[in-house]
């Protein structure tokens, strides 16, 4: 009973969104890559406090919270990921797109993701 | 009046530079050093700072206890015992390369040799004894040089780290180790201060980051219980995790590096050999 509830809530909001997937699909490709550790790696130096799947994260740099509110600016946010010595000449996080760790594509990912934060 | 003020800006600086001039050095650098870990790790006393991360921890200090009451490494260090003490073909030993055999003198090490304007390890003294009574050297990387080196440094247990930097060859090769040491390089644009320094106490994953003095007082460490490790093989271990090109065991730069990163331990009891996880 309950299950099938579920599911039909499932699909009605399924219908509801078919044209928002595409940007959630993208923030979830952008998850496996902050997550990955040949790749983004965010979560050696970066909590996520509301992914609980975002285990055994670093405190290097400040928790992803809040992002869409505190980076309403989707170019600052890029910027930040794609060299971030441009804001902290000191910093500890890698320049991803000047040092081509990561592909454009894939940050743009990434920022999907960060900003779903 | 423009020019009046670039003028004096211009005297502040030369002043500003004399001054750091006069101060700048490796005492400075290690006392200042200190301070700051002092104000950044305030519950950790100087004495353990060369537990290194362990320090930071108390589950894994226990840890370390529990294993060191029965340490699994015991029969490889006596692999390096009977190194050590097998007699060369001439029938002279190891022991005759060193004052009082061998005895609390690896503290000493790296120094910095005038004659031939190199930093001299441990190892390219044991390499050197080898040599001077016409038998093969070891092979930097390999785990004999680790073992004999093993044993013999637990002749030196305890002893307090005692490197020296006097005269313009050896300031320079400190210089140079101390540039290693804060310069970024590789893909990911880390340098070892960036990790070890700015956000020592902190946690890349699941791991806590050392400080630097006390790094290098403990070595070769067996990790993991058997684990054979040196010092020069955890810095290739560093530069592979960041993904800069690990160098070559025993190259100019890693044995400058070595000599600074030693100094910057000095006052601190040598612990040989260790666990370390
Ligand atoms: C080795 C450490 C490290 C890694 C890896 C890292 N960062 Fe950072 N990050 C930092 C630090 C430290 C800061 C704080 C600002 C500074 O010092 O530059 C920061 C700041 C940020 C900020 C600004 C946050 C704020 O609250 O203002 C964003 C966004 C960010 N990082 C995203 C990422 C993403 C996305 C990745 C992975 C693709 C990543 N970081 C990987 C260390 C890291
Ligand atoms: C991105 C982070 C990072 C960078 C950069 C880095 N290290 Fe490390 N280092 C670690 C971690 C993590 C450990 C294991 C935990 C610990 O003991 O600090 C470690 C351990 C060590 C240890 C062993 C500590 C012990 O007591 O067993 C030494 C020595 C060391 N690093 C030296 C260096 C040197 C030299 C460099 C630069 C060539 C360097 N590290 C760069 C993260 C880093």
């Amino acid at each position: 009973m309950q299950k099938k509830s579920v599911l039909l809530l499932s699909l009605i909001a399924g219908l509801g969104i078919t044209n928002m997937v595409s940007a959630a699909d993208v923030a979830m490709d952008g998850r496996k890559i902050a997550f990955d550790r040949t790749k983004g790696n965010c979560l050696s130096c970066h909590g996520i406090p509301n992914d609980p799947k975002a285990e055994s994260t670093g405190n290097i740099g400040p928790p992803f919270i809040m992002m869409k509110e505190r980076y309403p600016d989707r170019a600052k946010l890029r910027a930040q990921i794609w060299d971030s010595t441009q804001a902290n000449p000191r910093t500890a996080m890698p320049p991803f797109g000047k040092h081509r760790i990561l592909t454009e594509q894939e940050i743009d990912q990434v920022v999907e993701y960060v900003q779903s934060l | 009046m423009r020019r009046q003020r670039r003028l004096t800006t211009f005297f502040i600086c030369l002043l500003l530079g004399a001054s750091m001039g006069a101060h700048a050095g490796p005492a400075e650098d290690r006392k200042a050093l200190i301070e700051y870990y002092k104000q950044q790790l305030p519950d950790i006393k100087f004495e353990n700072y060369n537990m290194g991360a362990l320090a930071m921890n108390r589950d894994a200090m226990d840890q370390y206890d529990s294993i060191m009451t029965f340490p699994p490494f015991v029969l490889d260090v006596d692999v390096g015992r009977v190194i050590w003490e097998k007699p060369f073909k001439n029938a002279k030993h190891f022991s005759d390369c060193f004052p009082d055999g061998g005895k609390n003198i690896a503290g000493n090490y790296p120094y910095f040799d005038n004659a031939s304007g190199k930093v001299v390890t441990f190892e390219n003294a044991i390499n050197a004894c080898l040599k001077a009574n016409g038998e093969a050297e070891l092979k930097y990387d390999s785990r004999e040089i680790g073992l004999v080196t093993a044993y013999a440094k637990s002749l030196s247990d305890g002893m307090k780290v005692n490197v020296k930097v006097s005269g313009p060859g050896a300031l320079a090769a400190y210089e140079k180790g101390k540039q290693f040491y804060y310069g970024r390089r590789g893909q990911l644009n880390f340098s070892c201060s960036i990790c070890h320094i700015d956000n020592v106490g902190k946690f890349t994953r699941s791991e806590q980051l050392s400080m630097m003095i006390g790094q290098a007082a403990h070595w070769p460490e067996f990790r993991e219980g058997t684990e054979l490790l040196t010092l020069q093989g955890r810095f290739r271990q560093c530069n592979k995790n960041t993904r800069s090109v690990p160098l070559e065991f025993n190259s100019e730069e890693y044995n400058n590096l070595e000599y600074f990163l030693t100094y910057m331990s000095n006052g601190l009891p040598m612990q040989t050999p260790v666990f370390r996880k």
